[in-house]
């Protein structure tokens, strides 16, 4: 009985970043706007333009091959798959044993590599700028990312999300090596979704794009595909760092209905407080050159290193 | 015989030029002059040209006198300029396209207004023969190990003007950007010729958009000048409200648009709503929110309202709150600043050699504001200081407008206790249809920089030929020595910094 509610569970979880992961977006967006004094688009807007984008019928260029067709597919699965398997609002789901942070690292590199050989595909010189680019970000967001990795898994013994957002609820205390991992954490976070002010999500100059230059032969149902991608990606990293670091309410395997219901609350509180401080920090930064980037994520790679180190230091004392 | 009154006065002198001299000069004059402009003593106002004669329009730098060298065209040939003074070659490329006058000399002879699509030869003539520039267009080559082109428009991902930029680049950086105009081409100068004045007025409000009043205002002095027409004071004052107050919205729509390139949007915001609120000022004053056709020839279309004061004094007081508040965080954001400092360095050097007008030329030590040399009423009794910085990059191109609305907020409180009563326009349909050809120009100061307008006003009172030429025309090609050695995504930044106008310059 308990596997088939953790089943359904699952599969709620599957559904909850699927729907959420729009409006997140949409929030964020919002937020951005009425900072600016402006009244922004309405909060379910990604979703309407979801549902236009699949409407609209697919425009291929001449020069695509399989696959350009293929890639959505496999970044929009990838990426779904990876954010369903943090924990949002409830730990030890049926899949937990594969929600190791290596494997969400390795899903979104996957996705990331379809996604600039399509770039790359159609053969011209945006995409190739806008695939150039990108690889240049990951191959130091990666980095940055894994040294995270290690410092928590350092400490919650596991590279289960599920087991360290356990460990991260239980007495903790203090400590420098968290700090450093949340910073670091963030810096990926903000480098890997094209935000400010490593990329502009928002912007139509072709010259300084990066995500959206390898998109931009992109159109109908394959948009729509990568659109969701990118929104599942912000959720899924937002949620990586809420289950992490703020792990309170995540509910717990058995502990009743009314337990996930609290946990979905609090995801929701949660997201919405990461949205705001991303959609502040966005609008106090100007973008930054792209060749500055490397100093931004090699502080990232070095906050994670510091870190772990800091954790090594710390057993042998 | 070096200056250019005595290269005048060894000219054949056209008594009906107005204000500033003009003379047929003889070949030997001629390429003198493309002599002192290559030495840097004469700097180049404009370059155009008719069926007969190519025209020559250069103002001296130490006597500031300006004036027009004509060139009797011998089997429609005359000698480049461009061969030795840069800036001249594109002006003489455009010539060639519309009016069929060939440079004799000129090493790049690839069309540049005519994209063969005009199914005619030479626009201006409308001749018989298809234009030659049907197939493809050679660009520049760049050799070297590992380079690539980037091809970027016509057609942009943002809604912006047609112009096609070729970059050769190494990696990221800018090794060459040759620029490819001409998409906004709408026939300005043939549509002008045979126009009445009413129609021409109207036609040369709309060569830049962006700057209708003094592209108006250019066109408005010229007939002036050649018809000899008083303008009354109240006009004259309320002209200069007018330009001021378009200098004001599109500064501060430059800054904020310049702050968004670098994903900055908190000041396009904030700069936005200042334009806005100068963009409704001007419209409950003037009825139109760019104020065009509000300046005539002969005066002012539309007379400043008994609340006109009243508003735009709430306007000036209403920007300068907020204004300084906007410059501090611009200058306080260091990661905005990271991105302004430095980028698309403008030698000062290449300024002066291009004439560049407006900020562009300020920015890069270049003195020059039409407002004060040659000058016109009523600057000539108005306190204003012209800004100018030495450094160059975008960050200055920025500071130049932050000056400039300072001073035009000051112009405007200057010149609204002094507007006079009484008409606001002199007859000047009347005084057109004289019998006799008569030519004017003149130099006014846009937000951009100085516009030329020329003009000959034929025997029945209509426009023979007109020639307008927007500060763009000496900007666009600095902008390419500009982005060389910065990376492309810089480009967007530095390309906003100069704003050179699309339309102005394709005519």
């Amino acid at each position: 009985m308990a596997i088939v509610l953790d089943a359904v569970v699952q599969l709620g979880q599957l559904l909850v970043v699927l729907l959420l992961a729009p409006l997140l977006t949409g929030y964020v967006r919002m937020v951005k706007a009425r900072l600016l004094r402006r009244q922004g688009p309405p909060l379910v807007q990604p979703y309407r333009d979801l549902l236009r984008l699949l409407r609209k019928e697919v425009v291929l260029a001449h020069s695509a091959s399989w696959l350009f067709r293929v890639a959505p597919y496999l970044i929009f699965a990838t990426t779904w798959v990876a954010a369903a398997l943090v924990p949002t609002f409830a730990a030890g789901l049926v899949f937990s044993y594969a929600a190791d942070m290596i494997a969400i690292v390795a899903l979104l590199g996957s996705a990331r590599f379809m996604l600039a050989l399509a770039g790359l595909d159609v053969g011209t010189s945006f995409g190739g700028i806008g695939s150039s680019r990108e690889m240049m970000i990951a191959s130091l967001a990666e980095p940055a990312m894994l040294m995270v990795v290690f410092t928590l898994s350092l400490l919650a013994g596991s590279t289960q999300l599920s087991s360290i957002a356990v460990f991260m609820q239980g007495p903790v205390g203090l400590r420098v090596s968290l700090a450093l991992a949340l910073v670091g954490l963030v810096m990926v976070a903000i480098a890997e979704n094209a935000r400010i002010p490593i990329d502009n999500p928002a912007t139509h100059l072709e010259l300084t794009m990066v995500h959206e230059a390898m998109i931009l032969e992109y159109s109908g149902r394959h948009l729509a595909l990568i659109e969701a991608a990118s929104y599942l990606k912000l959720l899924l990293y937002l949620s990586v760092i809420a289950c992490v670091f703020v792990p309170w309410g995540i509910a717990v395997s058995g502990q009743g209905f009314a337990a996930y219901l609290i946990g979905l609350t609090l995801y929701l509180v949660k997201l919405s407080g990461g949205g705001l401080l991303l959609a502040v920090f966005e609008t106090a930064i100007a973008k930054m050159r792209v060749f500055r980037v490397p100093d931004f994520l090699g502080a990232a790679l070095m906050l994670g290193l510091l870190a772990t180190l800091l954790l090594f230091v710390s057993r042998v004392a | 015989m070096n200056s250019l009154r005595e290269t005048i006065l060894a000219g054949e002198l056209i008594e009906a030029h107005r204000p500033w001299p003009r003379a047929v000069v003889s070949r030997e004059l001629w390429q003198r002059a493309a002599e002192r402009l290559h030495a840097g003593e004469w700097a180049l106002l404009g370059l155009w040209g008719e069926p007969e004669f190519a025209h020559l329009a250069v103002i001296e730098r130490h006597t500031n006198e300006c004036a027009v060298l004509s060139f009797a065209c011998e089997q429609q040939r005359f000698p480049s300029i461009g061969r030795s003074h840069a800036p001249a070659i594109r002006l003489e490329r455009a010539l060639r396209d519309l009016v069929g006058l060939e440079p004799e000399g000129l090493a790049d002879l690839r069309p540049w207004l005519d994209h063969g699509k005009w199914g005619t030869r030479h626009r201006l003539e409308q001749g018989a023969a298809v234009s030659a520039a049907t197939h493809g267009y050679p660009f520049l080559p760049a050799a070297g190990d590992s380079l690539h082109q980037v091809p970027v428009g016509p057609v942009h991902a943002g809604i912006i003007e047609p112009g096609h930029f070729r970059f050769t680049a190494s990696g990221e950086t800018v090794v060459r950007l040759e620029e490819r105009l001409g998409y906004a081409h709408r026939g300005i100068e043939t549509l002008m010729a045979g126009a009445p004045l009413e129609r021409a007025a109207r036609l040369a409000g709309r060569l830049s958009g962006d700057s209708t009043v003094a592209c108006a205002l250019a066109f408005a002095q010229a007939v002036e000048a050649a018809l000899a027409v008083q303008v009354p004071p109240r006009a004259v004052w309320v002209r200069a409200l007018l330009a001021e107050l378009e200098r004001l919205a599109n500064h501060l729509g430059d800054i904020g648009a310049i702050c968004n390139d670098a994903a900055f949007g908190l000041m396009h915001a904030q700069c936005g709503l200042l334009r806005e609120h100068t963009l409704r000022a001007a419209e409950s004053c003037f009825g139109h929110r760019l104020m065009m056709d509000r300046v005539v020839p002969g005066g002012l279309g539309c007379d400043l309202p008994g609340d006109g004061e009243q508003l735009l004094v709430a306007l000036v007081a209403l920007v300068r709150s907020r204004f300084p508040e906007l410059v501090e965080l611009y200058d306080n954001t260091a990661s905005l600043q990271d991105r302004t400092v430095g980028t698309g360095y403008l030698a000062p050097a290449l300024a002066q050699q291009f004439a560049c007008g407006g900020y562009v030329g300020r920015a890069s030590g270049r003195n020059f504001d039409a407002r004060c040399t040659p000058g016109y009423a009523p600057y000539d009794r108005l306190r204003f200081e012209v800004p100018v910085l030495e450094e160059g990059d975008v960050n200055a191109r920025v500071w130049i407008r932050i000056r400039e609305i300072e001073q035009s907020l000051s112009l405007i409180e200057e010149i609204l206790p002094q507007v006079p009563p009484g008409a606001i326009c002199a007859p000047v349909a009347t005084q057109a249809a004289t019998g006799i050809a008569r030519e004017g120009m003149a130099l006014t100061e846009g937000f951009r920089g100085d516009i030329l307008a020329w003009l000959r006003i034929a025997a029945d009172g209509k426009i023979e030929r007109c020639h307008l030429r927007d500060p763009s025309w000496f900007q666009w090609p600095v902008l390419e020595a500009a982005i060389e050695g910065n990376i492309l995504a810089d480009f967007p930044l530095c390309n906003k910094s100069f704003n050179c106008s699309y339309a102005g310059h394709d005519l």
